[in-house]
């Protein structure tokens, strides 16, 4: 069905581009979602002091600040819809599958936005090397996709509970704890500079996350959605 | 009722047998009895969280709340021996290796498993209404799955463990499978799985009464 | 001939019914009118009409000519004007209409926006932010986001709330256009808007 394709594309596209219009007038997620980037980092870089880290424990304490950030602003997108009561306005005008990939999209282009500009900082502030740039840079992609894509899905969740900050992170920890442990071996490897072949099994693990938790997501959204 | 008593009997018979006859793990010695116990709950909670998930996809596919109802007592079973797999498992690490605790990939997965399911109840208890709490736990059960899948059978594996094998037929930690270890474990097994269906059962009935008192108010 | 069907509905939030056994046809050209005091959970009906509650009893069927909508058809011909229902604050009166018929998948045109804004009497104001609106000017805007899709299915909770004598001419006038040919639903304790309608639904009391 193409032209049926064709109009999820547009309509996704729709979603995606009024969340942005929004964020781009009002910033509220895009600003509370840097400063607690910035903020964790500066805690880290703070309490290590001049101590030099090893690999491992680098790439554990930068993705702990990149997914904290997450926790910060990712439900955003969804409970702001709750909130200003126009979550109803859009589940009674809107194709559910697009307003979840716009959504989706949204948080991505939040999540990469963050992690562009917690990057540099994280080498300057701890002195780390780069390592293995492009791998590193490839593992920060799917570790980018694979948050999104497990947290897009529970933003839309909690919108529609109580207690939606704690909770957030309480339901979607668990879930991201594999991410998570993948992210920093990978990472470790990137920046011990070990050939980027020794981390094809995390590599493709990582694909394989995102695969599932998108298809589920997509399956499942309209439950959430649609309640 | 007849078969409650034969529960009772042949549960109380199994107990006995598991102190009486030697240490299923001669390497490992007496604690290796904890196996016929740890097994099962292990077991059980797989069972229970698995059970879980195919009450919720059934649960949206046709909006009967009993339904959602026996999900989140599954959930709330699979928690209970997932809590008493993990007492017994670090009881048994203490003993045999001197720590209750230290992030063993198993214990690491078992953990997590606790996290999400723990999370599954935080989730319940935030949700006034009930059709949408039973349409949120659900996928949250349903979504969760993949993940506790990977954690219960693939993690463990890819990283050293000091876990006996659960294969049971490991090289290294061969565990001599005589006839009597093989009977206990089997009849453990099978035992606590008539109890945990009739907790089960229970629990259920209890709920559905309460769902016929609500509508009688 | 398209028809609303509610059958033995009812909804419980928790141990509290709100409300039950609720039963009533509307097609095309009715209106159906319901009333009861504040608190008799005429919002909660429309609310469970449409799905955004999920009833504890009973069905809700959407139909035309006898064969039941599917989810995206009802999208498609039904709209609401709620108090629960709001347009995006930091977006224009256009903007907002745009967004919602792109997101429906329809295109809809300047022209066609102006007709709506000078309907409800917004003419000259789709370019200023609705955060800069009135409440009674969001509520006449809620009309313009309602007519936009020409709804075969009009469902209004306190169809006036927040508007002037003008702004509630406007709204008889809608109202008694789509009378003739839409089914039409409201919720409402107005004397002045319960004389539409062709059958009542008692909610209370």
């Amino acid at each position: 069905m193409p032209a049926n394709s064709a109009g999820l594309v547009a309509k996704t596209f729709a979603v995606y581009a009024k969340d942005i219009r929004i964020e781009f007038r009002n910033r509220y997620a895009t600003s509370v979602v840097l400063m607690f980037a910035v903020t964790t980092l500066a805690m880290i870089s703070f309490s290590v002091g001049q101590a030099s880290l090893d690999p491992q424990l680098l790439a554990a304490l930068f993705w702990i600040a990149l997914f904290f950030s997450a926790m910060a602003g990712l439900s955003a997108v969804f409970v702001r819809e709750e909130e200003s009561g126009t979550a109803l306005t859009l589940r009674l005008k809107a194709d559910p599958t697009a307003v979840f990939l716009g959504k989706l999209l949204f948080n991505f282009t939040l999540l990469a936005l963050v992690t562009i500009v917690l990057t540099p900082l994280f080498f300057v502030m701890t002195d780390a090397s780069t390592g293995q740039i492009w791998a590193f840079i490839l593992v920060l992609l799917l570790g980018v996709i694979g948050l999104c894509s497990a947290t897009t899905l529970i933003g839309a969740i909690i919108a529609r509970a109580a207690f939606r900050g704690a909770l957030f992170s309480v339901l979607s920890f668990p879930i991201l704890i594999i991410l998570l442990l993948m992210l920093v071996t990978a990472t470790t490897r990137a920046l011990a500079e070990q050939p980027i072949g020794e981390m094809l099994m995390e590599l493709q693990g990582l694909v394989a996350y995102a695969v599932v938790m998108l298809t589920g997501s997509l399956l499942l959204f309209r439950f959430v959605w649609r309640e | 009722m007849w078969w409650q008593w034969v529960l009772f009997l042949a549960m109380g018979a199994m107990i006995v047998a598991s102190f009486l006859t030697p240490a299923p793990q001669q390497q490992i010695g007496e604690s290796s009895r904890i196996f016929y116990y740890h097994i099962p709950q292990a077991w059980l909670a797989v069972v229970a969280f698995a059970t879980s998930m195919i009450y919720s996809i059934r649960y949206l596919r046709t909006r009967q709340l009993h339904l959602d109802d026996r999900g989140a007592i599954a959930n709330a079973l699979g928690l209970l021996f997932a809590i008493l797999a993990t007492v017994t498992g670090a009881i048994f690490a203490k003993v045999t290796w001197g720590t209750y605790w230290n992030w063993d990939p198993r214990q690491t997965s078992i953990f997590v498993l606790l996290l999400i399911y723990g999370a599954y109840f935080s989730l319940r208890g935030a949700v006034a209404d009930e059709e949408r709490r039973a349409a949120m736990s659900a996928v949250y059960s349903i979504f969760a799955f993949p993940p506790a899948v990977f954690l219960i059978f693939v993690f463990p594996r890819l990283t050293p463990s000091l876990h006996p094998s659960d294969t049971v037929l490991d090289e290294n930690l061969k565990f001599s499978m005589t006839t009597d270890v093989a009977s206990i474990l089997f009849g453990s097994l099978v035992l606590f799985t008539v109890l945990y269906i009739w907790i089960f059962n229970l629990a259920a009935r209890v709920y559905k009464l309460e769902a016929v008192r609500r509508e009688d108010e | 001939m398209y028809r609303l069907t509610a059958k033995a509905l009812a909804k419980r939030f928790g141990s509290r019914k709100v409300f039950s056994d609720i039963s009533f046809e509307v097609g095309s050209g009715e209106v159906l009118a319901i009333v009861g005091p504040n608190g008799s959970g005429k919002s909660t009906l429309l609310m469970t009409l449409l799905g955004e509650y999920r009833p504890s009893k009973g069905e809700v069927i959407f139909s035309n000519d006898g064969s039941p909508l599917e989810e995206a058809s009802v999208q498609a011909t039904t709209s609401l004007v709620s108090p629960y229902l709001n347009l995006y604050d930091s977006l224009t009166a256009e903007e907002n209409l745009v967004f919602f018929a792109s997101v429906a998948g329809a295109s809809v045109t300047g022209k066609t926006i102006n007709g709506l804004l000078s309907r409800v009497g917004l003419e000259g104001r789709g370019a200023d932010l609705v955060r800069a609106y009135s409440s009674g000017m969001k509520q006449r805007l809620k009309y313009a986001l309602a007519l936009m899709n020409g709804p075969e299915f009009l469902l209004l909770d306190e169809p006036t709330s927040n508007l002037d004598d003008q702004g509630k001419a406007i709204v008889y006038e809608i109202i008694e256009e789509y009378a003739g040919r839409a089914v039409v639903v409201i919720a409402t304790n107005e004397s002045e808007e319960q004389r539409f309608a062709s059958q009542f639904c008692r909610l209370g009391g």
